[in-house]
């Protein structure tokens, strides 16, 4: 009688879950793909100071639009060529990505704590309190944003502090209804009522046992409401009625260089393919998140 | 006499993570015009999948092989999605075990009965009406005129179930399989319907293979029965043949743990079958009950028996001869 | 059905109420805008002036009030740049962004719902992910940046569309390309996943097994179901449209009322800012409403009782 030599005791076992969690991100394409690219970019902003080639607000008449080092006449001192007034095009590429990343995750931030807050308030507690924050969710639904947006910032004036509180005090309604669908999910759990009859108290059982089965919802609205703010962000200054002039937002830099769209195309593809890869990353390494975290939701 | 539905070494394999499933493995048998055949088993031993695959309606990573598989003697294996799409609903008619989701909610239960009239028959309004109102009528369904106008959301799960008899029935099939049919509906109401779908199949003169795991539902409707055990089938005979006198140990198993109002005792442990089905993932190695049976021998880990044929259309599949089953059990295994 | 529709008009009832008191306090975002319209040269005596004549001396309430008293009149009050009467302004203004709202969602839904269709039916196929992967690519794209680059291949590489203004049906078709593209994405990842979830349906198995042909199947049983939370989806893209409207309508110097509160907002012309707001929110109001209504007509089990 052969004697089968017994199988490892890792087959056994199978993979261990933070290994199977390790295996499905790095497997993941988009993730990896928008990972790769949004850390980049966070990390030239982060370093914009240090190697940005000039600076970004320096102007020189005659610099003025030097063409980036793809063209023929093209400089490797300014290697994406100079704006109308003379700047770097490259700082101010770099100086640009920062305005957008700030603005991205500072509005993600508020308007994160506002919406995650009356979602997971509607959600648990349901009943009247549950009515009004619909309400008001549908109330918000019903203006139309970009357009309050823009009149407020045209009413109160544009700067970057206005910008990011307008679109935070606005961008929270996705917030609010999926983290309160996924709060009513949640508590109809039996651990809920669990923890209630143990006596924990309702913050308690809000922070711990709530909370973290509905974290990776908040993070995948939370990219998507980046993305969507940055995107918002660019539209307004492309409108005059967001970031001012001469900071490089990179919304600005296409309104600046529409003028000039014919001759000097660069002016507009740069930051426009700029913008484009950020969202775009931001929005592949979401979507990683929430098919890495819950497949199920994959739609 | 012709057999009506021929099936000969039909599998199923569903490649899943963990490797190749083998949902039905190699399964023979026939029904003849008019009988009732029941494919008995419990959950998970491959008895809705062999319906599906006659149907042909398995899911896409399914693959269906076989030897025979044959309907009215044309082969059913080689058939496009075209054609097979003619004989479903025509000629042979499938029930379903969920009666609450199975019909479409956006459609009235008159047209969803007529539609299958219009595809096959291709006959006008009134006729189709005429006809669906009468077999509404023959389900047991009165005020059949008005019930044409409803949707499914306003029946009850037993009445829906009812509409989803009288839609296979709609033109007049050879054969009818219905798989688990009164497993969701109330105890009440699964006598009812039983009852009923005998009759229509006397009336009708179909054939019909029930699929079911409730051996009661077995002992009052089949004709011949097949026991289904891991993706094979495991014993073949008449129902009063099998209940009589049955041979392989999964059988005998099965009728021990049925508990007998007078011979069982208050009290008394009820009959179970000790151990698990084995996995379908991937080879088995020897007779698939061998981990489970009390008569086990050597062999038995080894090598996956054939089916024993004790007469026409009676057999069990096992190494071990019926003198041998006779005396009791005493596992010897390695 | 009945109850269904009461209880959705009332909300939208309260809802335009609370947005119209909203829009009209935007006028006080700026501090006092009798200063606002007086500009920096006025003397306090032209301030007083203009508080009087403009009625900001009322309380607010009254204020609120008698415009929207004025308002459901059809009376919008008066431009302050081109001191005509702002409903007179929008009659020619909001035309255009109709238009272009209706061509866009037309353009969006007729590629959307094909593409998430096959997408269904073959998933993981090239099919699938080209849809996947157009609806990613437009969802970063920013639409004005999108919209000058249609201008420099359509109007300028290869002359074959005008660049802006209102004067014909051509002017459309860029702006409707820019604007629908937005929409693209989520009607067709819904269409996909409805499509998807309705073909593992029990129903759908019922339909193959009684020997329907796919096409039936597809179209008849399955996308008749899967269609119902487009419908109220693509309310909410036009909704989102008409706000996007205004970055679409300034590039391409359309005269909608995108453009009009646009430049209103710039020269301080609160009417008009206000009463464009209100219209577009009125709008997706009702838009809302019927897609509701619309829903729940779709769905017998609301329909009928």
């Amino acid at each position: 009688m052969e004697v089968r030599p017994l199988p490892a005791i890792e087959e056994i076992l199978g993979p261990s879950p933070g290994q199977l969690l390790r295996r499905r991100i790095f497997g993941h394409k988009g993730l990896m793909i928008g990972g790769v690219v949004l850390g980049t970019i966070i990390l030239l902003a982060l370093l914009a100071p240090v190697i940005s080639p000039h600076d970004p607000y320096h102007q020189s008449l005659t610099q003025r639009m030097s063409k980036p080092f793809w063209q023929s006449e093209g400089k490797w001192d300014h290697p994406l060529g100079t704006d109308q007034v003379g700047r770097d095009y490259l700082s101010r590429l770099l100086y640009g990505a920062r305005i957008s990343l700030l603005i991205g995750f500072s509005v993600a931030l508020i308007s994160g704590v506002i919406g995650t807050a009356l979602g997971i308030v509607a959600g648990y507690f349901g009943g009247r309190l549950d009515l009004v924050i619909t309400f008001v969710i549908t109330l918000r639904l019903s203006l139309p944003f970009v357009l309050v947006a823009v009149a407020v910032v045209g009413l109160v004036g544009g700067s970057l502090k206005v910008v990011i509180i307008v679109l935070g005090l606005l961008l929270w309604n996705r917030y609010a209804v999926v983290m309160r669908s996924a709060t009513q999910q949640v508590r109809n759990q039996d651990y809920v009522p669990a923890a209630q009859a143990v006596g924990c108290s309702t913050l308690r059982i809000l922070l711990s046992e709530i909370m973290p089965n509905i974290l990776n919802n908040l993070v995948v609205v939370a990219t998507l409401e980046m993305a969507n703010a940055i995107l918002l962000e660019a539209a307004l200054s492309f409108l005059g009625l967001g970031v001012q002039p001469p900071m490089p937002s990179w919304g600005l830099m296409v309104s600046e260089g529409k003028d000039f769209l014919f001759f000097e195309p660069w002016l507009i593809t740069i930051p426009g393919v700029a913008l484009f890869l950020l969202v775009l990353s931001i929005n592949l390494a979401g979507d990683g998140v929430r098919d890495v975290t819950a497949p199920e939701n994959r739609s | 006499m012709n057999a009506l539905l021929e099936v000969a070494d039909l599998s199923v394999d569903i490649p899943v993570a963990a490797g190749e499933l083998h949902a039905v493995r190699c399964i023979s048998f026939a029904v003849q015009p008019g009988e009732t055949l029941c494919l008995v088993g419990e959950s998970g031993c491959g008895k809705s999948m062999t319906a599906l695959a006659i149907m042909d309606l398995l899911p896409k990573v399914a693959r269906r092989s076989g030897k025979v598989l044959s309907f009215s003697r044309k082969s059913l294996l080689k058939l496009s999605e075209r054609e097979m799409a003619d004989i479903r609903g025509d000629r042979m008619a499938m029930i379903f075990q969920e009666p609450m989701t199975s019909l479409n909610p956006a459609y009235t239960i008159g047209n969803q009965l007529m539609e299958v009239m219009f595809r096959h028959r291709g006959v006008g309004r009134g006729e189709a009406r005429q006809r669906a109102v009468f077999l509404l009528e023959k389900v047991g369904i009165r005020a059949a005129e008005s019930r044409l106008n409803q949707y499914p959301h306003q029946l009850s799960g037993g009445l829906r179930q009812r509409v989803m008899i009288a839609m296979a029935l709609m033109c007049e099939p050879e054969l009818i399989i219905a798989d688990e049919p009164t497993t969701a509906l109330d105890v009440t109401i699964q006598a009812q319907i039983l009852h009923l779908l005998k009759n229509l199949q006397r009336e009708f003169h179909m054939a019909m293979i029930l699929i079911t795991h409730d051996l009661g539902i077995v002992a009052r409707v089949a004709d011949r029965l097949a026991v289904m055990y891991a993706g094979q089938i495991v014993e073949t005979g008449t129902a009063r043949e099998v209940f009589a006198n049955p041979m392989h140990p999964y059988t005998r198993g099965l009728l021990s743990c049925i508990p007998v109002p007078g011979k069982t005792k208050r009290g008394e442990f009820l009959g179970s079958i000790p151990g698990i089905v084995p996995t379908p993932i991937g080879q088995t190695l020897g007779c698939s009950f061998h981990n489970r049976c009390s008569w086990a021998r050597f062999d038995c880990a080894r090598q996956d028996p054939e089916i024993r044929p004790l007469s026409l259309n009676r057999g069990y599949r096992c190494h071990l001869g019926p003198e041998v089953l006779k005396k009791k059990g005493q596992a010897v295994l390695p | 059905m009945l109850i269904y529709t009461l209880k959705r008009l009332a909300l939208a009832v309260a809802v335009t109420l609370v947005v119209s008191a909203l829009s009209f306090g935007l006028l006080y975002l700026s501090g006092d805008p009798a200063t606002a319209i007086g500009g920096e040269a006025a003397t306090d005596a032209d301030i007083l002036f203009i508080r009087k004549t403009y009625g900001f001396d009322q309380p607010l309430i009254v204020q609120y009030l008698t415009w929207v008293g004025k308002t459901l009149q059809g009376d919008f009050g008066i431009s302050y740049y081109f001191r005509l009467p702002v409903s007179q302004i929008m009659a020619t203004r909001l035309p255009v962004t109709l238009i272009l709202g209706l061509t866009s969602i037309l353009f969006a839904l007729a590629f959307s719902i094909p593409l998430g269709v096959i997408a269904a039916i073959r998933p993981n196929s090239w099919s699938d992910r080209l849809a996947l992967f157009l609806s990613v690519m437009g969802q970063a794209m920013p639409s004005f940046w999108l919209g000058l680059m249609l201008i420099v291949l359509l109007s300028v590489w290869l002359p074959l569309l005008p660049p802006s203004g209102t004067e014909g049906w051509e002017y459309y078709i860029m702006p409707t390309i820019v604007l629908g593209y937005y929409a693209m994405p989520a009607i067709m990842r819904l269409t996909r996943a409805g499509m998807m979830e309705v073909l593992a349906s029990d129903y759908i198995r019922t339909a193959r097994a009684k020997g329907l042909l796919s096409r039936s199947i597809l179209f008849k049983h399955a996308l008749r179901n899967a269609i119902i939370p487009v419908v109220s989806i693509s309310a909410v893209q036009f909704g989102f449209m008409l706000g996007g409207s205004i970055v679409v309508e300034t590039v391409f110097a359309l005269q909608g009322m995108g453009y009009l509160a646009w430049e209103s907002i710039k020269r301080s012309d609160f009417p008009t800012v206000q009463a464009v707001i209100l219209v577009f929110a009125v709008i997706y109001i009702v838009l809302t409403l019927l897609a509701d209504l619309l829903n729940g007509w779709l769905d017998p089990r609301i329909r009928v009782n």
